[in-house]
């Protein structure tokens, strides 16, 4: 268990490492010339110099790669050319509006798939879980951002019910309000999806003898489902859930642009419509490695999860 | 074959969707890019799917969109899943160290979602389809290398990849004539999901206007279009994205159905799905 947690802890710091080389190689091949693209092809001589020597052009590669890996480490991530600002607080900035969209899209698809699924799998082949089923696949086919423009119209613009756009900030008490329908957007086809990993996790536990033994046992039926089989079930519910969790931020960046929230998918939008390059690279960064640490504690869970696997 | 109703159904969504994009390759009601005279028009005879802000009809736009989002996400399955399983293929069958290696850079790539690898790609090369085509085939490498992994590295312990090379195989034969043959089928599955799934993700990424740029449409471009009128007129934000669902929703069933056909010992794994 320490052995493979150790293990594993040491891979994703490699996996970190290489996430970070790779966001400084692909902004760093740029052909052309960032510089000239923000202060334009007219510009005064000087104020393209500066452009440079803020972009940090003027020196050769190897010498940024140090200067990016170690300013990742000491937290200084250069500065946003579009807000003037340091990137490193501006990337958290939008990460208190993009970690809590996820969350409450994640919760919000866990209630709705936890009850469809489990109730589908106690009766295969009813019409609740054939219901179900179909339901499932009709809701991954629907894109997220899609769902937000359709939510915005009719709930939004013809009933006045939720704000439609914008954030007002943490300060205001309507600013849970404005995450509602995003995260009903972004959780939809999540449950969807989730509905069908349960489903087939849990009719698969269920059809196990250990289930009929606890049943002749008279073990009661909800013990029996949440309990015993539910329990069994999660190892690979969770396992697709971390994948799901990539989609559900990748899906974040999306809908923010849908809703107009300033989370780090507008953000990324903002800097590359203004080849913010240092913004960029900052976000992209985090982005990425939230990920990798997602699929980290996912990995973890398993020993929490399994017992079988924590004696390994 | 017969009695598979996800098959079956999934079959006529995909028809219902490719019919109009194959037919617009030879002809549409109007000229999709030119501004008419008809703005925001409910669906009418003389336009089925009504017309966007600018007069242009809905549906031949939907009619030539459909070339770009399809093609865009064919094309990133199809060099996704030949870079992809060649890679992971490769690291099943030579093993060690090197497999490490390939599969720890492979892993990689699966914390760049399409949406993130598109955005880096935007700022350096603009927005546009080379950009989000890639970005989708980097998304698609990550889940056919595993495939081809796993699989090499399983068949090549087998009895009959022994027996081939007792009886004089080489690494090439054994590979195209054993190894190969037996992956088709959960890469073909993999490969009919992963389409739905780019094509889910090359619509997000045009509505984010990362894709083809105006005037020329793509199902998620028209979408974007058509959000800031909605208050006007509901239907040009509708028939893109009925579309596109059916696409999706079709080649889902269609994945879901040959996996079931096709090998039944190959339900019980989890199958990596792209979302």
């Amino acid at each position: 268990m320490w052995e493979h947690l150790l293990r594993r802890l040491v891979a994703s710091a490699g996996t970190l490492v290489i996430v970070a080389l790779a966001v400084f190689f692909v902004l760093s091949v740029v052909p052309g010339d960032p510089a000239r693209v923000i202060v334009g092809p007219e510009a005064d001589p000087a104020a393209y110099r500066l452009a440079r020597e803020r972009l940090d052009l003027d020196r050769p590669w190897p010498a940024r790669l140090v200067r990016w890996m170690g300013g990742l480490v000491t937290g200084s991530w250069g500065t946003s050319l579009t807000y003037d600002r340091p990137v490193a607080p501006l990337v958290a900035g939008g990460l208190t509006v993009t970690a809590p969209l996820a969350a409450l899209a994640l919760l919000l698809a866990s209630a709705l798939a936890f009850p469809l699924g489990v109730a589908a799998a106690k009766r295969p082949g009813s019409w609740l879980d054939l219901g179900t089923v179909g339901l499932a696949q009709l809701g991954t086919a629907l894109p997220e951002f899609w769902l937000g423009i359709l939510l915005v119209g009719f709930v939004s613009v013809r009933h006045g019910l939720l704000p439609a756009s914008g954030f007002p900030g943490w300060e205001s008490p309507r600013a849970l309000l404005h995450l509602v329908l995003p995260a009903v957007a972004l959780a939809l086809p999540r449950a969807a999806y989730l509905a069908r990993m349960v489903r087939a996790a849990l009719a698969d536990v269920l059809s196990h003898d250990y289930i009929r033994g606890a049943r002749a046992k008279g073990v009661s039926e909800r013990r029996l489902v949440w309990q015993h089989g539910l329990r069994n079930a999660l190892v690979p519910v969770v396992t697709t859930a971390g994948l799901t969790m990539a989609r559900l931020l990748a899906g974040a960046m999306v809908i923010e642009n849908v809703f107009g929230l300033p989370g780090v998918g507008r953000l990324a939008l903002v800097a590359v419509q203004a080849r913010d390059l240092p913004l960029l690279a900052g976000l992209a960064t985090t982005v990425a490695a939230l990920i990798v640490l997602v699929s980290l504690l996912v990995d973890l869970s398993y020993g929490l999860l399994d017992p079988r696997l924590r004696h390994r | 074959m017969r009695g598979h109703i996800g098959l079956r159904v999934g079959a006529a969504c995909l028809a219902l969707a490719l019919l109009p994009v194959l037919l617009g390759i030879f002809w549409v009601p109007h000229t999709p890019n030119v501004p008419g005279p008809d703005r925001l028009a409910p669906p009418s005879t003389r336009y089925p799917m009504g017309t966007d802000w600018f007069g242009r009809d809905t549906l031949s736009r939907v009619m030539v969109g459909g070339r770009t989002s399809l093609g865009v996400a064919a094309l990133a399955v199809l060099v996704g899943g030949l870079v992809g399983t060649a890679l992971g293929g490769w690291a099943g069958y030579v093993g060690g160290v090197r497999e490490e290696i390939a599969m720890r850079l492979v892993d990689t790539l699966l914390a760049f979602p399409a949406v993130l690898a598109a955005l880096l790609l935007a700022a350096i090369w603009g927005p546009g389809l080379p950009g989000v085509a890639t970005a989708l085939a980097l998304f698609n490498v990550p889940f056919f290398a595993r495939i081809a992994r796993a699989g090499f590295a399983a068949l090549m312990q087998r009895e009959f990849v022994s027996a081939a090379r007792a009886l004089g195989a080489d690494g090439t034969q054994i590979v195209r004539r054993h190894v190969l043959p037996n992956l088709a089928s959960p890469l073909l599955v993999q490969a009919t999901v992963s389409s739905a799934a780019a094509l889910l993700a090359e619509a997000s990424l045009s509505y984010l206007g990362l894709g083809v740029q105006p005037p020329n449409p793509a199902w998620g471009r028209m979408l974007r279009e058509a959000q800031g009128f909605f208050s006007l007129s509901p239907w040009p934000a509708l028939f893109p994205g009925v579309t596109l669902a059916l696409a999706v929703l079709g080649l889902n069933l269609i994945g879901d159905g040959i996996r079931d056909l096709l090998d039944p010992t190959f339900r019980r794994l989890t199958r990596l799905r792209p979302w």
